[in-house]
């Protein structure tokens, strides 16, 4: 805890819900989460990193124990947008986006089982000196949304790279209701509505799961400061709420997977 | 919730890991995937057509045993055919040559009776001109009837 500060309820959780806030610029906006960025890119590069090392050695013979747990994962995805997207070719971008998008995500999520009084409170306040650190990256928005308009816009570049740009904006006009001009308004406002609730509910679904279960943790982690008795009982709670968010971890990246397959394929669809 | 600077670093880094696997990991693994189902696909087929393969010479096979075995059981009655004539030409033979024989025998011991007759007779020839001797001895000249008796000898 941040030195000569009272350790109450609101400052533990507060203290453990701030970012490592650097400003690179004036104004609120140029800030970066550097606890965030790295833990996600970390993340990526570890796991990105795994596959492709193991998908460089990989034999078409009989693979072992590390390949044949890739080519699980591998064929789960593929096995997933086989099922939603019949437009082309699904290896080209489709498939590999989606295998990225879980297993990073999965990772970001699983952050949440690391004990935070161990990783932020001895790890980065008493051996490095930093005084803030937030381990799970899902649990900032700006993850979730970078994620959720990253998708939006790559969807939006396949509406346009199928049916051209004025296929595009003929169906912001004329769809899902029809061509006549008296519609064009409804259509308009119908499709703004959304283009704005599909990044919407992609990230803020993630975004709520994983805030919430890292609330959760740090209310049950308050019982340790009541003694022996409520360390124990917050030691039984806590492993019951995570075992239980082990669930949830891996539901929400397959559901923000499965969204972003969703949201893929419907750029490639004709009204 | 406040949105600021790390939601486009977060999306840079997003697109990079995209990228990377697009380019880097996706394709070797399903490379590595579509050989190993094209192998078993290989493999199956094959297997497949070897059972076809081992199904047809196995027919090929029953037709070529039971050409055989009809050729068997026609060479088996061929000989039994040879066989039986062969015994009839053997008996047919043997019969020729016993009636030869017999007649060969029959003459021998016609002959035998005829020279023992011959020899009967001869011996009764001798045998009564011995007697008659005896009883003519004194007044029959032996060159003097000798016609006579050589006419009795004849008769007997």
């Amino acid at each position: 805890m941040a030195a000569g500060q009272e350790l109450t309820p609101t400052s533990y959780i507060g203290h453990h819900l701030s970012f490592n806030a650097q400003a690179v610029g004036s104004g609120d906006f140029w800030t970066l989460h550097v606890d965030t960025l790295l833990t996600a890119v970390f993340l990526g590069v570890v796991s990105i990193g795994f596959l492709w090392s193991v998908v460089r050695g990989a034999t078409s013979g009989v693979p072992g124990r590390t390949q044949a747990f890739v080519e699980l994962l591998f064929e789960f995805v593929d096995e997933q947008v086989k099922g939603i997207f019949h437009h082309g070719d699904r290896h080209a971008f489709i498939a590999p986006a989606a295998l990225t998008v879980f297993v990073w995500v999965t990772l970001m999520n699983a952050m949440d089982f690391l004990p935070i009084d161990w990783l932020s409170g001895v790890l980065f306040e008493n051996l490095l000196h930093v005084h803030a650190w937030r381990p799970v990256p899902t649990a900032d928005v700006n993850t979730t949304f970078a994620l959720a308009l990253s998708v939006l816009l790559l969807m939006i570049f396949f509406h346009v790279r199928v049916k051209g740009i004025g296929g595009w904006i003929h169906e912001l006009f004329c769809a899902p209701f029809g061509s006549n001009p008296l519609l064009w308004p409804a259509n308009l406002l119908f499709n703004f509505v959304e283009y704005v609730s599909k990044p919407l509910s992609h990230s803020l679904r993630l975004f709520g799961n994983m805030y919430a279960g890292e609330i959760i943790f740090l209310l049950l982690w308050l019982w340790a400061a009541t003694g022996l008795v409520g360390t124990v009982f917050a030691a039984v709670l806590g492993l019951g709420w995570a075992i239980f968010h082990i669930l949830i971890v891996l539901l929400q990246a397959y559901i923000f997977m499965m969204l972003t397959i969703v949201y893929f394929t419907m750029g490639y669809e004709h009204h | 919730m406040n949105i600021n600077l790390t939601l486009f670093a977060q999306a840079v880094a997003f697109a990079l890991f995209i990228w990377f696997t697009v380019k880097f990991v996706w394709p070797p693994m399903l490379r590595a995937i579509e050989q190993r189902q094209k192998t078993i696909a290989d493999g199956l087929a094959a297997a497949e057509q070897g059972k076809r393969a081992l199904e047809s010479s196995a027919k090929r096979a029953d037709v070529e045993i039971a050409g055989a075995r009809d050729r068997a059981s026609e060479i088996v009655s061929q000989a039994e055919k040879r066989a039986t004539q062969m015994i009839e030409e053997a008996k047919t033979s043997a019969k020729a040559e016993g009636e030869r024989e017999k007649i060969a025998a029959k003459a021998e011991i016609q002959q035998e009776v005829s020279k023992a007759r011959e020899a009967l007779r001869e011996q009764v020839a001798s045998l009564a001109v011995a007697g008659a001797e005896k009883i003519l001895r004194r007044e029959v000249d032996a060159k003097a009837h000798a016609d006579l008796l050589n006419g009795i000898k004849q008769q007997l």
